[in-house]
């Protein structure tokens, strides 16, 4: 009557889906080619400049403007300052910005749209209504009003936090879809009427089926966060000087982009490719994490008869 | 020459592991042929290949599928042809009908111009206001009323019988010489499914074209085939004319296969005959026959050399070396399983009341459109219904979708009080709970439903799915693993399954866990929703027999929602018929089932296609 | 139907209040609109100052004045800014010049972008498809201010080795233009290019990404597999049933893209030199004008709400599927 223990077939591999989703990742290799360079800028833009003969602050009168150099690889702006030590001051501004930025909004976007997702009723109002109202409030003004005001301490922080609390409503719309539909799903269901209580459901069950897509969330929020920042920082409102950043660089640079375009290309340069590679990591992500992807067509497909 | 020849056809998949790129061979060396105007059934479980083996005479594989071997029609090879090329044959000598109704038409456009387009694709020389009136005759022709004023119609605005219709009219539009099937009414409630195949017949007769037709249900087959073949591990293992295949099938698995449907005519607590074990992996076939590891009759030869199919009479091939073995006798004589009533199952000893439901109302409201939400009005899916359920016994609530029969279901789940009427659980009355008598009660009700995949959490390990509902009620360590080892061998699993994943075991074995996990803190009702629709027919067999076998050693009271009246037959004691949210009939199972009072439930009973009787 | 619109309005217009209040209160808090009077060298005599502090109801509390100035925009009067100007005018000069230079280049980057997108999907895995994604991902990763100035020193080199100034970066309109219509509106074009083409490479990246994307998940729909059945090839297939299909989702982000960029186009402006309402917000901010900054926040949200009507509308034309009947 009972099915006999043969039908388990013990040879076949514990398929372990960490393994498989690695695998694939790995097999992207524009992917993998970004994760190593952005970990390269990482660690460089903060383990480099001790061994550099010029700190970011230094001024060098007999080299004013000049293209780049033996001595000054990047060149020097208009006050003698050398470019390759301001650029990796700028990506350690714009890099710890970036990060900091999106681990916090996908944070707050998990918790708010899981909250509301499953509870719906009140909760679910009220917190959307909250993103409503962020998403019309004129964040770039907010932002823009209050960060200078308040980095005569020479902190970041609020610039950090501000970004934050700004960018989390998407994201949050897109867990709260997708714990919507969780919460119909017959184990979370079962578990209900189990008698698990919600606090463990959430935790035990939502969270973790969502955690791909914060995961990829995370990732390309990298970017735009970085983006957002060195925007800001563009126009004066973002990080102040004296404080460097990717941003206050390219503004300085566009000034004489059209008679010394490498003050401006520099950091131009490094902006893009940090953005760049974040994209494409939070890209490889997407596809490494998605159950419908399959191996790519073999290039003898063809050859059959 | 036939109309459609299949030689030696094989389809691999390369798939995704852990260890690297793994090839599945999902059809091996398959061989059949259809001829004009004659019906062909492929028929299997899932894992057979019988999909792969007819989608890979139209093309429409996957990209990745590898397929090899010969597929003529009218002695023209298709494989190997272009898109474009296929694209021509497609639609026009090869028409399909798909299983899901409901995804298979375009959304954007109305169903008279997809019609349409079928038709001046091919035919370029057709007007569009030509095809527009040949799409609205296709739709008569089809049975769809109205079909001036439903052509002009989206496919969002009708059922999916409706839907249904209109894809055989996309796919008979150019009087093609070969009809493609796959499972064109699984998906469909019991009567449209009776109407659908109806439908089927009249587009054979209309366009003269071979059928080939791919199914599980055995009923269908027997319904509507001219011819069978029955495919195991992607290979035809028997082919006959229908009612040869019925009646002296010669092939252990065919006859397994028999055994296990369930049949209206059953007496309740009749155990089916399981094929035990589950379809091999198509990965690491072993060597012989690959039926042979779960085949009662097996020899050491069936290890070693997978056996041809060879002829035992004209028509009627079998491909194992064992079939005289088989001729003759019946499956619970091959399998050794005995399909006697257990002692106590008919014995009418009236137990105590466990539910009472009285006038039970639930109604919804409607909003309609994605972006501007407006209610539209209420739709009363329950509407009055009662009914009780006694200690020990089964109730069966029977119904097509739309019936409220899950409502009802999760309406009493809830334990909350109702919109409507009252609900009774073990003499209690939900609206008097608070939350610590209810989580105690809870105890006493727990749930299985109907899809084994969804209802595991994949990201938890069998243990901790069985632990779950027992650390949420308190019970120590030592206690839970004592009690997740005791839940596993009752469900015929293995302790040592314990630390391994959802996604390691199969449909049948999932729902073994499922039902483990509803055991757990040892109620007294046990509500099912569907808990077998899910699985094969072989598969399914074996948890019938499972439930009826909890429900005799722990006295437990089943209320049973399901669709299929065979399995119902099974298992109710008592049966509730429910339609558009009201019970329209009810009573004890014999009576129900032999002498219906109710038009809808003569309907339904005469719906249900009936595979003719295996021997007894 | 119409009680629920009416519902939807209120609670907007609740919404836009409350902002419009919670921006005003911060500007009120934080800006110093006396600072240029203050700055000024000589200083001005203090019964000046007094009198402009007058003038800006500096006295009085924050919500006395954020009623004045409401009582006012309803009646479509949004106050002068701190030189004395209008605001009203001025807004609806700017709001102009920026629906000129976004425009063109929002339809003309949507439509490219979705075809590139719906190709990208066709031809998935192939050299064009990665071709196309990483080129879209490249230019999503540049930001607009990069990409403007690097599309100035192309134009530099180009005019250079023309010859000729065939690509104006300054400015809608040369300001020594004459000349008869036709020559303004050349004057015009030369002038719009560059700034069309960088909003347009923006939208041409994102839309492509998400039309692919879109198309992606359609791909596997089972309706595209009965159209093939039907016997159209694959990629009619794709693009007369999947892309109709996969269409649908891009009506949101059209309508809010156009509406983003209307108050939004900030660097653009900026380098181009077009005096629209992104250059005047960052004006606004440096210069402390609250009444600047209140004329805008009621317009920026006043459009994310036509934004919203705009994609529900575009919704009903394409999806069947959500129109009233």
């Amino acid at each position: 009557m009972s099915e006999q223990p043969n039908e388990t077939v013990a040879e076949y591999q514990f398929v372990s889906r960490r393994t498989l989703v690695l695998r694939r990742f790995l097999r992207n290799r524009t992917a993998v080619v970004a994760l190593l360079v952005l970990a390269v800028l990482l660690v460089g833009c903060y383990a480099l400049p001790p061994f550099l003969p010029h700190s970011y602050s230094d001024l060098n009168y007999e080299a004013l403007q000049q293209p780049p150099t033996p001595n000054h690889w990047f060149g020097t702006n208009a006050l003698g300052q050398d470019l390759l030590a301001q650029t990796l001051r700028g990506m350690q501004k714009s890099l710890l910005i970036g990060i900091c930025v999106a681990f916090i909004s996908t944070t707050i976007a998990a918790t708010v749209g899981a909250i509301a997702g499953y509870f719906g009723g009140w909760r679910d109002r009220t917190l959307m209504w909250i993103v409503d109202l962020l998403l019309v409030v004129p964040s770039f003004i907010l932002i823009a009003i209050v960060t200078p005001r308040t980095q005569q301490s020479g902190t970041i922080l609020w610039l950090i936090l501000l970004l934050a609390a700004f960018s989390w409503m998407i994201s949050s719309r897109m867990v709260r879809g997708m714990t919507m539909s969780l919460r119909e799903r017959e184990f979370v269901v079962a578990a209900r009427y189990m008698g698990v209580s919600h606090w463990r459901i959430i935790v035990r069950h939502i969270v973790p089926n969502v955690a791909s897509i914060l995961i990829i969330d995370t990732a390309l929020n990298v970017g735009v966060a970085i983006l957002a920042e060195t925007g800001l920082s563009f126009l004066g409102f973002g990080v102040q000087p004296p404080d460097v950043s990717l941003g206050t660089l390219i503004a300085d640079g566009t000034r004489s982009v059209t008679t010394f375009p490498w003050v401006f290309l520099f950091p131009a340069g490094v902006l893009v490719l940090i953005v760049l590679c974040a994209n494409l990591v939070g890209d490889g992500l997407r596809d490494a994490l998605d159950p419908s992807a399959r191996p790519a067509p073999s290039r003898t497909r063809k050859a059959r008869s | 020459m036939s109309l459609l020849d299949v030689v030696d056809l094989t389809v691999d998949f390369p798939l995704d592991a852990p260890t690297g790129t793994e090839r599945v061979a999902a059809v091996r060396r398959l061989n059949y042929h259809v001829k004009a105007g004659e019906v062909v059934a492929l028929v299997g479980e899932s894992g057979a290949g019988k999909s792969a083996g007819a989608m890979a005479v139209i093309g429409l594989l996957p990209e990745y599928a590898e397929v090899t071997g010969s597929v003529r029609l009218h002695g023209e090879e298709l494989l190997g042809l272009s898109d474009g090329q296929m694209s021509r044959i497609r639609g026009n000598r090869i028409g399909t009908v798909f299983q899901d109704p409901m995804s298979a038409l375009t959304p954007v456009y109305t169903v008279g111009d997809q019609i349409a387009e079928a038709i001046q694709i091919h035919r370029r020389e057709v007007s569009k206001r030509a095809a527009r009136a040949r799409a609205i005759e296709l739709l008569e022709l089809v049975g769809i009323a109205q079909p001036e004023r439903r052509s002009r119609a989206f496919p969002h605005e009708l059922s999916g019988g409706e839907r249904q219709r209109v894809v055989i009219a996309i796919a008979i539009a150019n009087d093609p010489d070969l009809l493609i099937c796959d499972e064109p009414t699984t998906a469909l409630d019991v009567t449209v499914q009776a109407q659908i195949l109806d439908v089927l017949r009249t587009a054979r007769d209309v366009t003269g074209a071979g059928v080939l037709i791919i199914t599980h249900d055995l009923g269908v087959v027997a319904e509507f085939a001219d011819r069978a073949l029955v495919m195991y591990a992607g290979r035809a293992v028997e082919t006959a004319p229908v009612a040869d295949l019925y009646r002296s099938r010669e092939m252990p698995y065919t006859a397994g296969l028999l055994g296990s449907v369930p049949r209206l005519d059953a007496r309740q607590g009749a155990r089916l005959v399981p094929i035990p074990g589950a379809p091999p992996s198509l990965v690491a076939l072993p060597p012989g026959c690959p039926f042979a590891p779960r085949c009662p009759l097996s020899v050491d030869a069936c290890h070693t050399v997978e056996p041809d199919l060879k002829s035992v009479s004209p028509d009627h091939q079998v491909a194992c070396i064992r079939s005289d073995q088989v001729a003759g006798r019946s499956a619970a004589e091959i399998y050794g399983a005995s399909a006697a009533l257990k002692s106590g199952a008919g014995a009418a000893a009236e137990g105590t009341v466990v539910l009472r439901v009285s006038d039970l109302v639930k109604t919804y409201s409607l909003t309609k459109g994605v972006v501007l939400r407006r209610r539209i009005g209420e739709v009363r899916a329950v509407d009055g219904v009662s009914f009780e359920l006694q200690q020990g016994r089964t109730l069966g609530i029977v119904g097509e979708s739309g019936s409220g029969k899950s409502t009802t279901l999760h309406q009493i789940l809830d334990l909350t009080a109702p919109q409507g009427g009252t609900i009774e659980v073990l003499g209690t009355d939900v609206a008097e709970l608070d939350r610590r008598t209810r989580k105690a009660l809870r105890g006493d009700l727990q749930v299985v439903f109907q899809d084994p995949v969804a209802s595991l959490d994949p990201r938890l390990p069998v243990f901790d799915v069985l632990a779950e509902p027992l650390r949420a009620n308190g019970f120590d360590k030592r206690t839970t693993d004592e009690r997740v080892g005791e839940l596993l061998t009752l469900v015929g699993l293995r302790r040592e399954d314990a630390g391994r994943y959802p996604a390691d075991f199969s449909g049948g074995q999932k729902q073994r866990i499922g039902i483990a996990r509803a055991l757990a803190l040892q109620p007294k009702i046990l509500a099912l929703d569907e808990p077998v629709s899910a699985l094969d027919v072989s598969i399914q067999a074996g948890i019938i027999n499972l439930l009826l076998d909890l429900q005799e050693r722990f006295g437990l009271a089943y209320l049973f929602v399901s669709h299929d009246l065979s399995v119902v037959k099974h298992l109710a004691h008592r049966v509730a018929v429910m339609h558009n949210g009201t019970i329209v009939e009810q009573g004890d199972s014999e009576q129900v089932f032999a002498d219906p009072r109710h038009e809808y439930t003569r309907t339904l009973l005469s719906a249900v296609p009936r595979p003719l009787t295996d021997h007894d | 139907m119409t009680r629920f619109l009416a519902r939807r309005l209120l609670n907007y217009i609740v919404l836009l209040g409350l902002a419009s209040f919670l921006t005003f209160c911060l500007t009120s808090l934080t800006f110093e609109p006396l600072d240029s009077l203050l700055e000024r060298n000589p200083r001005p005599p203090q019964v000046v100052i007094d009198a402009k502090a007058a003038e800006l109801d500096l006295d009085k509390p924050i919500p006395v004045r954020y009623a004045n100035w409401a009582s006012g925009a309803i009646r479509g009067n949004f106050g002068t800014t701190v030189t004395g100007q209008p605001v009203s005018d001025e807004l609806w000069r700017r709001i102009g010049v920026s629906l000129r230079l976004v425009l063109i280049g929002s339809v003309v980057g949507t439509v490219v972008g979705v075809v590139v997108g719906a190709w990208g999907a066709i031809r998935q895995y192939r050299m064009s498809d990665r071709v196309i994604t990483v080129m879209s991902l490249l230019i999503l990763s540049t930001p607009t201010f990069v990409v403007a100035n690097l599309l100035i020193l192309g134009a530099l080199e180009v005019n250079s080795a023309l010859g000729i100034q065939l690509f104006e970066y300054t400015g809608e309109t040369s300001p020594d233009a004459v000349g008869g219509a036709w020559a303004q509106l050349v004057d015009r074009l030369q002038h719009l290019v560059l700034p069309t083409f960088t909003l347009a490479l923006a939208s041409i990246a994102g839309f492509s990404r998400y039309q692919r994307n879109a198309m992606l998940d359609v791909l596997g729909q089972d309706f595209i597999r009965t159209a093939r059945a039907k016997g159209l090839t694959r990629r009619r297939a794709l693009f007369k049933h999947g892309l109709r299909t996969a269409l649908i989702p891009m009506a949101t982000l059209f309508a809010y893209g156009v509406s983003a960029l209307v108050t939004g186009a900030v660097f653009t402006e900026k380098i181009f030199g077009w005096h629209g309402m992104g250059e005047w917000v960052v004006q606004g901010v440096a210069s402390q004008d609250t009444n600047i900054i209140a004329a805008i926040t009621v317009f920026s949200g006043a459009t994310i709400l036509l934004a919203g009507l705009l994609s529900d509308v575009i919704y009903a034309v394409l999806d069947p599927r959500v129109r009233v009947r």
